[in-house]
């Protein structure tokens, strides 16, 4: 599938991330459609069927981004998610799916730390598209 | 009903019974428990049968008497320790022998029950042992939450610090890769941005910084008497540019003079962050009134904006180190999300309190007291 026909949506609170992430993936060639909250992203959800989404995990609540994957999940079975945050191993806690129970409950298909470098998140990209 | 397990280990038959008899009947209750404890008794004739149940199950209380017939009741005790060294143990001596009770002690046994002993003596004797465990039970839990709340807050703390990092850190990388064009006018956006997020960094590392001054209890100046009127009329000025900016009205009104004895800094950080959420939060043409009264027993100081208010559900987590409010009016609103909870935690220093009324479109009110004379600070 052309790059161009292909719509990615991004929810983050962090203005700052969502204006460097939709101008990244633009210049990837990459249609995007930004939400800067949970309840914004499940209101274009409602109406548009994104081929992909990058969801930050802690918005306006700790777990909005496995709600919204939740939610993704359940309208569009086959839309790949990525789960980005910047919680990571530093402090002690990696929200990776090691186990196959945290794979059973967290609906998502990757997850990504943020500051991950753009070719490596482009290269995801194109893989989780390719399933 | 809590249930605790207490092992009788006693080669008298009649004592056993009358054990089992005496405590499956008896609760425990205190007024701090919120539930009553009852007990379940099991019963050995012998060490090495008692040394069989422990092994197979964990009991809270053994009973034990001294002179059994095959292991001693001290030797028994050393064994309990070993494998059990949360289980506690009261010795049964028929006759109260000190050289007995010394060596038990100080091995380990936490109480003595001479026999023969009334079933009054018993009870309140288990009644001791029941309450030593809870509190046992209960320090023991809130050392462990202790932990997991400073756990939760460095992993919070870490979030919020990387986020401007990795913000600034992509500006730059934009800039490398010229995603805007050559000429330096084109990145002027980014490099204010970059800024601004570099400038709310800064600020949260300040508060940080006052948070752990206060956490630690170690305050750079020498408390003194500060005149209160001084204090907030300084702190209004600090804040007027910030409030024509916004289009927002302070008015500051005091009818005594207030000296409170306390720290010029710690009063100074109360008056800056609030007044400073009262512009922050309020809409234009709004106004924020200050009124400081005194009634010869505490300072009142109130802090009244016309801002978007605090929902309900938010104002209990509102002290809260790190947690904002995100509505769709604080949006883009910054904030480090500690001014409050440094707020609180000057307030409790001077044993006063804070309260807060809010009616989410129409405004909010703080209300601090600080009680006098002195407020002395322990």
């Amino acid at each position: 599938m052309n790059r161009k026909e292909i719509k990615i949506l991004i929810a983050d609170d962090d203005p700052d991330y969502l204006f460097q992430m939709k101008i990244m993936l633009q210049n990837a060639g990459f249609q995007v459609i930004a939400a800067d909250s949970q309840a914004q992203a499940e209101e274009i959800i409602a109406s548009v069927k994104p081929d992909l989404a990058i969801l930050d995990l802690m918005m306006e609540k700790d777990d909005s981004g496995f709600i919204l994957s939740y939610k993704i999940k359940k309208l569009y079975p086959r839309v790949p998610v990525i789960l980005a945050t910047a919680v990571s191993q530093e402090t002690g806690i990696s929200f990776g799916f090691d186990t196959e129970e945290d794979r059973s409950w967290i609906k998502a298909d990757l997850y990504l730390e943020k500051g991950i470098r753009q070719d490596q998140l482009l290269m995801e990209i194109e893989k989780l598209l390719k399933k | 009903m809590n249930i605790l397990k207490i092992l009788v280990v006693d080669d008298e038959p009649g004592i056993r019974s009358g054990v089992s008899r005496i405590l499956t009947r008896f609760t425990v209750d205190y007024p701090f428990m919120d539930e009553q404890i009852g007990f379940e008794v099991l019963e050995a004739d012998s060490g090495e049968a008692g040394l069989a149940i422990i092994e197979r199950e964990p009991v809270d209380v053994v009973l034990l008497d001294n002179k059994l017939p095959g292991i001693q009741g001290i030797d028994l005790l050393k064994l309990i320790k070993e494998k059990q060294p949360d289980t506690l143990v009261t010795m049964i001596t028929s006759h109260a022998s000190l050289d007995v009770a010394i060596k038990a002690t100080s091995i380990g046994a936490h109480d003595f029950v001479p026999k023969p002993f009334t079933p009054q003596e018993l009870k309140s004797s288990i009644e001791n042992i029941t309450k030593h465990l809870f509190l046992k039970r209960m320090t023991s839990k809130l050392q462990k939450e202790g932990k997991q709340i400073r756990f939760q807050f460095l992993q919070v703390l870490s979030h919020e610090l990387k986020a401007p990092l990795n913000a600034v850190e992509g500006y730059l990388q934009m800039i490398t890769n010229r995603q805007f064009g050559s000429s330096i006018e084109d990145y002027q956006e980014i490099t204010q941005r970059a800024a601004e997020r570099l400038k709310g960094m800064r600020n949260l590392i300040m508060d940080l910084l006052d948070l752990t001054r206060f956490e630690t209890g170690k305050t750079p100046s020498v408390p003194q008497q500060v005149d209160i009127r001084a204090l907030a009329t300084a702190a209004v000025d600090l804040h007027k540019p910030y409030a024509i900016q916004k289009d927002v009205d302070i008015h500051l009104h005091t009818d005594c003079e207030v000296c409170l004895y306390g720290v010029p800094d710690e009063l100074e950080i109360i008056f800056n962050n609030l007044i400073s959420n009262a512009v922050k939060y309020n809409k234009k043409g709004g106004r924020v009134d200050i009124t400081i009264c005194c009634d010869g027993r505490a300072v009142t100081m109130e802090f009244k904006d016309t801002g978007i208010g605090i929902p309900e559900d938010a104002r209990k987590n509102l002290f809260t180190e790190f947690f904002r409010i995100k509505t769709a009016e604080t949006k883009g609103i910054q904030g480090s999300g500690l001014g409050l909870s440094i707020v609180k935690k000057i307030v409790d220093i001077y044993k006063g309190s804070i309260e807060v009324e809010s009616t989410p479109g129409e405004g909010s009110t703080f209300t601090l007291t600080l009680p006098l004379p002195a407020a002395v600070k322990d």
